[in-house]
Order: C-alpha cells, then structure tokens, then sequence
C-alpha cells in the first residue's frame, strides 16, 4: 500500500462547486490523507488547462492514482480517464468524489455540512483509489457474417438489409418456404394490398 | 421473397434448424440441421410431374385445411426456394421404396430417397432473432363452437377464403355448404385481452385486420351485412382511423360487447348470438351466416429452444425480453443478438419491417466495426475458493457462469465475454470467491471506512447504481433541489452488487441508517439482477429484526435517472428517522452485529 502515490485535484467549477464549498480547505485537508502527495485546486479541472494542470501534476509527483473531486463520473469520467490515460496512467486508476451535484448544488442552505460531507466523498474516492487495480479493456474481432434465424417479414427484411449492406448472411428458416405468416396474409392494412 | 432466393450474399437454409449456439459476441458458432427433402433443392424447377402421380392427398396447411396437396408437393406456388419436397411423415414409399411413382415422373431425376437430414456450422458474429409468433387456435374457446360449427372460422382462415390464389380462387364461400354468406358476424379479441382464454396482453394487430376484412368484403360483395362484435377498437397507427372510419361509412356495424357464445341452428347452418351493447345497454340478438373469430397471436413455440440456445429471457407473456424496453429496444441482452419481428412482441407488417431495419443496422454496426471492445468491469473468479455451490449461477441474469460441481470440486467458470458487470454474482458467493473488478469488496469496504471515519451516527450509508438511483440524484443535483447532507452515496453499477454483509459492515462501523436504491424493477440495466437486491435487503431486514435492531434503518428504494424530486424527498424522509437514532441504539447495535457466529 505504501507505494501508492495519489494526486487529488479539486475543481472549483466556478462558483458552481466554490460557491458552497470551501474548495482551499478541501484541498488542505486531502494533502493530510494516506499515501495523498499532491493536491490542487483548478478553476475547472475539465478545461483544457485543468486537464493540463493535472496532467503535469502527475508526470512531476510520479503519481500512480489520481482523484478528481469535481462533478458526476457520469458525465466527466470518460474526459478524465482520457485525460490521465494520456501521460501513461491505466484510465482505471483515476476515481471520482462528486462534490458538485451531490452536494454544493444541493446543500447550498448548510455549508458547514456541505463541507463535511465533500470531505468524506473525497475520503471515500481516496480510499478507493488507493484498492484500484489497472483494468484492460479487451477487443475481439467480429466474424464477418450473419445469422438470421426465422424467415417471415421481420427475417427476410433483416437478411436483406444486412445483404445490402455488404454483409453475408444465412437465413434459417424451419418451413419449407420462407414467408411465415405473411405468405398466408390475402391483402395487407393499412394499404390494402397483397402480402406477397 | 424472391430477391432473398437471388441475393448472392445471401444464403437460405430453407427447412434448416438451429440446433446448437454457442460462443459470444463476434464469436458465435452455429449448427443447423439441413432437414431432408428428399427433392435435390438445386436440381428441382418446380414442375410439378411429380406431385400429379402421387398417390397420396392430405390437408394443405397452407390453405387452412380447406384443400389438399400431395405428400410431394410445394408449400405454395411462389415459395422460395422454388422447389418441391417430399413429407417423410406421409410418403408412402420412402423406406422401403413401395411406390415411387414420382421418382418415375421426374424428368430431371432430382428424387434421393437415401438423402438424410445433414449438419452444417456455421461461424458468424451477429444473430438476428426473427422467429416470429403463431396465431391462437380458437378451439380452445369452447363456446364459440370452432371445429363444431363448419361456419365458424377463424381469421387466419378468412384469409385464405377470400384470396384469389386460395382454395376457392377468391369467392367467398361458406364451409358449411359452398353458399355465399351475406350477413357476416366478427368477434375480436379471441385468445386476447383475457385471462380465462388465451393471453392477457392484446394482440395489436386484430382489429385493423378486421377493418381491413370488412372492407374487402364491401368491395367484392357490396350486399355483405358485416357485424364486428369488440371489446376497443384500437386503431392507433397511421392511417389506421381512416381505414376504421371508412369501414363505418359502408355501413359495417360495430357492436360493443362479446358474445357469450355461439349457437348453430341445424336447419341452416346458420349461427346465433346473443351480445349486449354497451352502447345501448339493450340485449341483442343476431343471426349470421358465417362468423369469423379474430384471432390474437402467441409466441412462438419454437422461441423456448432459441432461448435456450442464446440465454435470453422472456417477460411474462413469453414474447422475449429486449435489453431495455425503450432505449435498446431491439437489442437482446446477450451481446450481439437482436430481434426483428414478433418474436418480441405482436406487431403489424409495418412495425416488423421496422424493427428489422433497426436490427439489421444494430447488428451491421458491429460487422462494420470489425471488432468489439469486451467490457472492462467483469467479475473474475478465483477459482481456489471456489466450492462449485453454484448460487453464482443462479444469479446471473447473462448466463455468463458456466455451473461447476460441488460433489467432484470443479469450480464454475465466467465467461467474461458474455459478462455485463452488474456484480451480483460476486454478492451471492458466500466464499468470496468472484471478484467484481473496479468495484471489488476491498474498495467498497475501505469507502465505508472512509466515510464513517467520523460521527458515523451522523450519517446514512447510501448504496446506488449507476443508471438509476445515482442518476436521479444527479438529477436532483442539476434542478438544485435541497436536501439535508447527511447522506454519502457509494456508487456500484447495479444495486445487484450490493452484499449483504455490506449492510452489517455499515453498521458495525456505526451508521446511523443505511440505503440501498436501484432502479425500478422493468428498468433495471442488467436485465432483473436488482429481484435479487430485494431478496438481499429482505433477509437483511429479518436477520436485523431478529438481532432487535430497528429494520427501518436500513431501507430500500427504487430511484428512476428521471426521479430527482423523489431523490430529494427519500433524502429528506431518511433523515428525519435518522434523527432519531441514539447512541446507546448505535451501540447495541454494534454490540449485537460484533458477536461472533453472526
């Protein structure tokens, strides 16, 4: 555990995080937690000079884990996972604390609370990071080619399409003739012509 | 038709079944048994010497039953591919060969007697699921006397009397007596919209077929009297209320209201009914020359092996189950499946050609990839702790664990291709046996530490999935709507990840409450893993009673990504029985959950 080197950045996001939270105290109190060796407040981490700060942040500390205590991971974790992957760091070492829709936006009316709690999501994502684990998203070819199993309407136009789009295809049909129930249709709504 | 029977990226296994799938994503292998048609396919040009010598007449499916074919014969005149077969089940001279006569007719000689079923694999990336429905047989109605009364058919049945390429080259002719029926009666939603006969669901296509036939009666017979006996009449599509209205104008009657039953009068053949009209409130009584029974439409039967075969699930009328109901409508939750048509649920002509553009394009977007990235957040066995207990395999909605066997040690295996990363495997081993990547219990229980850290009494241990409940307090986040702080949210991607053991750790760390949210049962994204949160809380909430703990400091609730309001307000409600949690409460709790044999 010891060789876990973390870097936690707290984004301001204007004054949509800073506002309610204290984003210096946030700050202060991270560089008190284990294995924590760096941290920085940005105006707005997922600027482009945010991304750069933190970047240039973890090429100069060493760092192995990085926090972002800024908005929801399930709108900027792909823009930070991206952005650590960049200078080298597994995109699966960097973890969340989301301070700004689970708190400042909504707990505008006690900042003494608000505060405490930001500093536990922190604590929370720091704990994380320090179990987090390199993950490898793997990739597999795609056979080149389509199974279509039944032949009615909704097979037949499948196979086509697919056809047409360049791809080969098998179609499966159990009957002796494709056309399922359709075949058997006299005229169709709601234009009132044949099926076949 | 014909351009599948031509298309040269195209090849039609006519009469073929899927036996055997297995593989993943990209990977899949197939095997189909080519059945025998005793009719070499390729050589046959459909002309047909052979079935005029042949001795044999049955029922021709094709036309209802309502005239014969030979047992070779084609299943209809423009089947694709165009080629005659011969029905094992009725041929007389198979094995051994008594009769051969078409084999003596065939010019070509495309007759192999000795042909049997063959095998092919099949290696492919994609599978579409196309495998359709079937209509209700409505002999199962019993009042309606279908089978009983010759006038009384069905609607696929109508169908066939009315078209010109059918048993009667389009006259519209009674069964009973080859007569021209002038009144005509029409019953919807036989074998829908009920729970004694048939579905509860209704069949979606009916009624605008029963516009369409009494329109084209009108058109060929302007002297038919037609009487459409309903329960709604759905007509929602485009056009649809046109064709309605214009039903009306030639003087169709719509009734509303069932008949109880069907009777026949000897004499004529013809049948009475007898309906209350919802719109008159009177009792009415008709008499009808030919009824026609509208029938709904059940899943396919076949679908149960499809099923089987590529691990997908069926909602509870047993059309199959889409990975989400509104925004992957056509995929199927096991990756690189999809579904066109029926096979999903009853739909129109339209509709099918629809979704089987939809699925085609879902599907073509993979092959034009050319690759596809695997999940990264998968479960991983650790296969020395294993017991082969198999509960793991019970809970993954995916199939994704492949069983092992307790009695001979073989521990089960994941395969990881196949696995969507919900978790819940890795919550229902009692051995801590799979480990859910990037949210391992390591790091869900160092968050708890974390958190409860300081006044843990002060706090509520939030569990939340990803798509769901920790989206709806996202949302409530965005619309600012206020709400005491005392809750900390741990983010896992579904509630299914949640351990039950979690729930205890939180409060032996000193939680004043803990939650557990999720998404609502029809919305959860790892199909149904979240019926196994209930379960989890449920046993959690008996073990707390039983240790005098009060149950309602651990609650559970199902938040939509749409639901911030009832975020803020579950908060808002939380914190109040927060408040009046004690410490002496909080350490006998701790007490009660420290002792050893939990």
């Amino acid at each position: 555990m010891s060789t876990q080197r973390i870097g936690v950045f707290v984004c301001e996001c204007g004054l949509n995080i800073a506002g309610t939270l204290d984003c210096e105290w946030l700050r202060e109190q991270a560089t008190k937690l284990e294995n924590v060796v760096v941290s920085i407040r940005n105006k707005y981490t997922c600027s482009e000079p945010g991304q750069q700060e933190v970047q240039k942040a973890i090429k100069e500390n060493d760092l192995n884990r990085a926090v972002v205590a800024s908005c929801s991971p399930r709108l900027h974790e792909p823009t930070f996972r991206n952005c650590v992957a960049q200078v080298g760091m597994n995109p699966y070492l960097m973890e969340m604390a989301n301070i700004r829709e689970h708190c400042s936006w909504v707990h505008g009316q006690d900042k003494e609370a608000a505060n405490r709690k930001a500093l536990d999501l922190i604590r929370s994502a720091v704990a994380k990071a320090r179990h987090l684990e390199p993950q490898r998203e793997l990739e597999v070819p795609v056979t080149q080619a389509a199974l279509v199993i039944g032949g009615g309407v909704a097979g037949i136009q499948a196979a086509l399409d697919l056809a047409d789009g360049g791809h080969y295809v098998t179609l499966v049909e159990k009957e002796p003739s494709i056309g399922g129930i359709m075949a058997q249709l006299d005229k169709t709504f709601p234009t009132m012509d044949c099926s076949i | 038709m014909m351009d599948v029977g031509r298309h040269p990226r195209i090849k039609l296994l006519a009469y073929s079944e899927v036996e055997e799938i297995s593989g993943y994503v990209g990977n899949f292998r197939a095997r189909i048994r080519r059945k025998a048609r005793y009719i070499r396919e390729e050589d046959c040009t459909a002309c047909g010497d052979c079935a005029k010598v042949c001795p044999v007449v049955k029922p021709d499916e094709y036309q209802q039953g309502f005239s014969s074919r030979k047992a070779v014969h084609i299943p209809f005149p423009q089947a694709v591919p165009s080629a005659y077969l011969i029905r094992k089940e009725d041929c007389l001279g198979l094995n051994p060969i008594a009769c051969g006569k078409c084999a003596e007719a065939c010019e070509k000689k495309c007759m192999d007697y000795d042909m049997s079923d063959r095998f092919l694999e099949l290696e492919v990336g994609v599978i579409v699921v196309a495998t359709g429905m079937e209509p209700f047989d409505p002999a199962t109605v019993a009042e309606y006397g279908y089978r009983r009364y010759p006038n009384v058919i069905s609607s696929m049945e109508f169908e066939r009397l009315i078209c010109a390429g059918g048993p009667t080259e389009g006259h519209f002719l009674r069964p009973g007596d080859g007569s021209r029926p002038k009144r005509i009666g029409f019953i919807q939603c036989v074998g829908s919209r009920s729970r004694k006969d048939g579905q509860l669901f209704c069949s979606n296509i009916c009624c605008m077929n029963t516009v369409k036939d009494t329109l084209l009666l009108a058109d060929h017979y302007p002297d038919t009297e037609s009487t459409v006996f309903y329960t709604d009449i759905r007509a929602f599509g485009k056009g649809f209320e046109d064709l309605y209205q214009r039903s009306r104008e030639v003087g169709v009657q719509y009734v509303r209201g069932l008949p109880g039953e069907i009777r026949e009068d000897s004499k004529t053949g013809n049948l009475l009914v007898r309906a209350e009209n919802g719109s008159t409130g009177r009792l009415e009584d008709h008499e009808f020359d030919l009824m026609v029974l509208s029938v709904g439409f059940t899943p396919q039967n076949g679908n149960g092996k499809i099923h089987k075969l590529l691990t997908l699930s069926h909602t509870s009328d047993g059309f199959l189950l889409e990975s989400h109901p509104k925004l992957k409508p056509v995929d199927a939750p096991t990756k690189g499946v999809f579904f066109a048509g029926t096979c999903e649920a009853p739909k129109d002509i339209k509709d099918s050609v629809t979704q089987a553009g939809a699925a085609s394009a879902r599907a073509g977007i993979l092959l034009s990839a050319g690759k596809v990235k695997i999940e990264a957040i998968t479960s991983r066995l650790i296969a020395e702790k294993c017991t082969g207990c198999n509960v793991c395999v019970k809970a993954c909605p995916y199939s994704a664990i492949l069983p092992g066997d307790a009695k001979k040690k073989i521990p089960v295996s994941i395969v990881e291709a196949c696995c969507s990363g919900c978790g819940t495997c890795a919550a229902s081993c009692r051995f801590d046996a799979i480990e859910m990547r990037h949210f391992t219990d390591n790091q869900i229980y160092s968050q708890m530490d974390a958190i409860l850290e300081e006044n843990p009494r002060e706090k509520i241990v939030t569990f939340a999935c990803n798509w769901c409940s920790y989206a709806g307090g996202d949302f409530a986040g965005v619309s600012r709507l206020a709400y005491p702080a005392s809750s900390r949210l741990i983010r896992t991607m579904c509630s299914g990840r949640v351990t039950e053991d979690f729930i205890y750790h939180a409060f032996r760390k000193g939680a004043a409450m803990v939650l557990v949210s999720g998404c609502h049962f029809a919305d959860c994204h790892y199909i149904n893993a979240n019926r196994w949160t209930q379960r989890r809380v449920d046993h959690a909430w008996d073990r707390l009673e039983k240790l005098k703990i009060r149950p309602e400091r651990l609650q559970l609730e199902w938040i939509s990504a749409a639901e911030g309001q009832k975020f803020a307000k579950v908060m808002r409600e939380l914190d109040e029985i927060r408040k009046t949690v004690t410490i002496e409460e909080v350490q006998d709790t701790i007490a009660a959950l420290s002792k050893p044999g939990k």
